[in-house]
């Protein structure tokens, strides 16, 4: 066991691996080479298809204790992963370890073989119930949480060594070109399996929709794909893009968005060259409307808009107010029409968009993001992977990636959800550092981290009701009471690990 | 304070909670709640405080709680107990 600098214990080692306990954002440095896969040749000019997902998973040559990975940009529409294990358990494979972008809540049903022994590792991060047997200690499977950065970092440093890659390609032909733009599976940016691409020893492509060559424009090319499988579909389109993503309606959430435009007109950023990033929920479409009015009035041209695309930033690109976008997934269905069309809507790597181990990803061009936060402690650390209860639900995505990219990185929350209160004197489970967020904004108030007190002055300036984070937390408990600690076994159940590898804290099973 | 019959208030709604109050020996206390582990305590204390102010007697008290604040325990508790013929 050792401290880490926010004092989180971590254990010397976990699965197997021995861990490096999380010291700053900045100073841990790279000593690794690119990691290298074998060059194949392929001299014939015919077919790659193999047949199905079994005849795909046979070609590949996967064997008991190997990784696998697929993508996440089918979300919770996803039906690729559950398929693959079903097949994977039928050939009697065993030890299989997932090193998926992403798993969802519809991979549940992934649970019964992880029992059996079929899957034995999460080198990745879970949304839903697995996660919650995890952390119960119902079920036994180790899980290190990444984010999207700190996964592409881990496969291309070759941490993280996927064998055969699964990749679900929307519009693909038969000699592996495929782009995510067309067909029924459509999900616009391939964004995450780019990196699968590029580094895992065997690539397939899984495809509900063969076109004839070639399938243009083409996202991954012919030259980095081993094979083709043909299934009847790749998931439910409904559940892959939402059709619509929506402003909140809620007074509270309003009130929130209003107060973080605030934040964002006092930052001085708002002009040309400004660059922005929200997530999908309806709070940060809140703020993005109100940036989109500062813009118009100010006659603002943009640099870019990043991270996950949604139609208010379409309607920004195509209103002259960015440049461009910068695409690592889209989030519904008028960003998918849109980087079909669009060239100035651009998809990017994982890689691209948040590693931190590269010459400088989009994440530090961003002057201002907007966060979410499960809970928030009066250092400005970050929750978003664990609940109220203690169980690992969520993903890191690239919450602490933009927060350490961005100038400026403002944290919207509800001051209470349900009794809860959101500021508090320490989270659960530190996902974001708090010296990589500059602003706290809720309904009940706005603390501005002590680094930025340029900011904090003109926010008082502009009459802003700005409060100690400490003062915002006193007065949130006077309203919830002062919540009992979670309490926890010695069992470390999973890893959160920072988008450098470092481990900045661990999930240890709930005391039932 | 005796409960003459079963009463109910309240609404399972987050932030809201659901109390029935029935005669039973005793004072029975039930709760379960979506934020049990860290607020049971603060909960069970505001009910108690609740039906020693009524004097209830004789009842079992169960709560759905779906991370209500006290004041909105203490609002649904007393229009249970009043719907019950605890209070008058």
């Amino acid at each position: 066991m050792a401290l880490n600098s926010l004092g989180r214990e971590i254990p010397d080692s976990f699965a197997g691996k021995k861990l490096l306990p999380y010291a700053d954002p900045w100073s841990l440095q790279p000593h690794a080479e690119r990691s290298t896969r074998a060059i194949r040749r392929l001299t014939h000019n015919g077919s790659k298809l193999v047949g199905g997902l079994r005849d795909a998973i046979i070609a590949s040559g996967l064997k008991d204790g190997m990784t696998i990975s697929t993508h996440h940009s089918l979300r919770n529409g996803d039906s690729l992963l559950n398929d693959l294990v079903r097949e994977i358990d039928a050939l009697g494979i065993r030890d299989i370890k997932i090193a998926s972008s992403s798993v969802h809540v519809v991979h549940a049903e992934l649970i019964p073989y992880i029992r059996k022994g079929v899957i034995t590792g999460l080198e990745c991060g879970v949304n839903g119930p697995i996660g919650e047997l995890i952390s119960k200690g119902e079920l036994d499977c180790p899980v290190v949480v990444r984010s999207h950065g700190g996964r592409a970092r881990a496969l291309i440093c070759g941490e993280v060594p996927v064998d055969v890659a699964f990749l679900a390609a929307p519009c693909c032909d038969e000699y592996g070109n495929f782009n995510g733009y067309y067909g029924p599976s459509a999900c616009g940016s391939l964004g995450y399996a780019q990196v699968d691409a590029q580094h895992a020893h065997k690539v397939v492509a899984v495809t509900d929709n063969l076109v004839p060559f070639p399938a243009v424009p083409v996202g991954i090319p012919q030259t980095v794909v081993d094979f083709v499988a043909q299934v009847a579909s790749l998931g439910d389109p409904k559940k892959i893009v939402s059709s619509t993503t929506r402003i909140t309606t809620d007074p509270i959430g309003l009130q929130i968005a209003k107060y973080a435009a605030m934040v964002i007109r006092a930052s001085g950023y708002v002009q040309d060259g400004f660059s922005f990033q929200t997530g999908t929920g309806g709070i940060s479409l809140a703020v993005a409307e109100h940036v989109r009015d500062m813009m118009r009035q100010g006659k603002v041209k943009g640099s870019f808009g990043g991270g996950g695309i949604t139609g208010y930033f379409v309607d920004m690109l195509e209103e002259g107010l960015f440049e461009a976008l910068f695409d690592v997934q889209c989030f519904d269905l008028k960003a998918v029409e849109s980087i079909g069309r669009n060239r100035r809507h651009q998809e990017m790597t994982a890689g691209t968009y948040a590693n931190p181990f590269n010459c400088g990803s989009v994440v530090n061009r961003l002057d201002c993001a907007i966060l979410s936060a499960t809970e928030i402690d009066v250092d400005f650390n970050v929750n978003v992977n664990t609940e109220s209860m203690g169980y690992l639900l969520h993903n890191t995505g690239g919450h602490c990636d933009v927060a350490a990219g961005a100038k400026l990185a403002i944290v919207v929350a509800p001051a209470i959800r349900g009794r809860l209160p959101i500021v508090r004197d320490a989270v659960t489970t530190v996902t974001t550092p708090g010296e990589t967020v500059g602003v706290v904004v809720t309904e009940r108030g706005i603390a501005v981290n002590d680094r930025l007190p340029e900011l904090k002055a003109e926010l008082i300036r502009m009459r802003a009701p700005v409060k100690d984070i400490r003062q915002l937390r006193d007065e949130i408990y006077a309203i919830t009471g002062v919540p009992r600690p979670i309490e926890f076994t010695d069992k470390v159940v999973g890893l959160i690990e920072y988008r450098d590898g470092s481990i900045i804290d661990v999930v240890r099973q709930v005391r039932q | 304070m005796k409960i003459q019959r079963k009463g109910q208030a309240g609404t399972m709604q987050s932030s809201d909670l659901m109390v029935i109050v029935e005669p039973a020996d005793g004072l029975v206390i039930e709760i379960e709640s979506t934020v049990k582990k860290q607020f049971e305590h603060l909960i069970r204390a505001r009910l108690e405080q609740v039906l020693a102010k009524h004097g209830a007697e004789g009842a079992r008290i169960s709560v759905n709680d779906r991370g209500a604040l006290d004041y909105a325990i203490e609002a649904r508790l007393e229009t249970a107990l009043r719907r019950a013929g605890g209070l008058s």
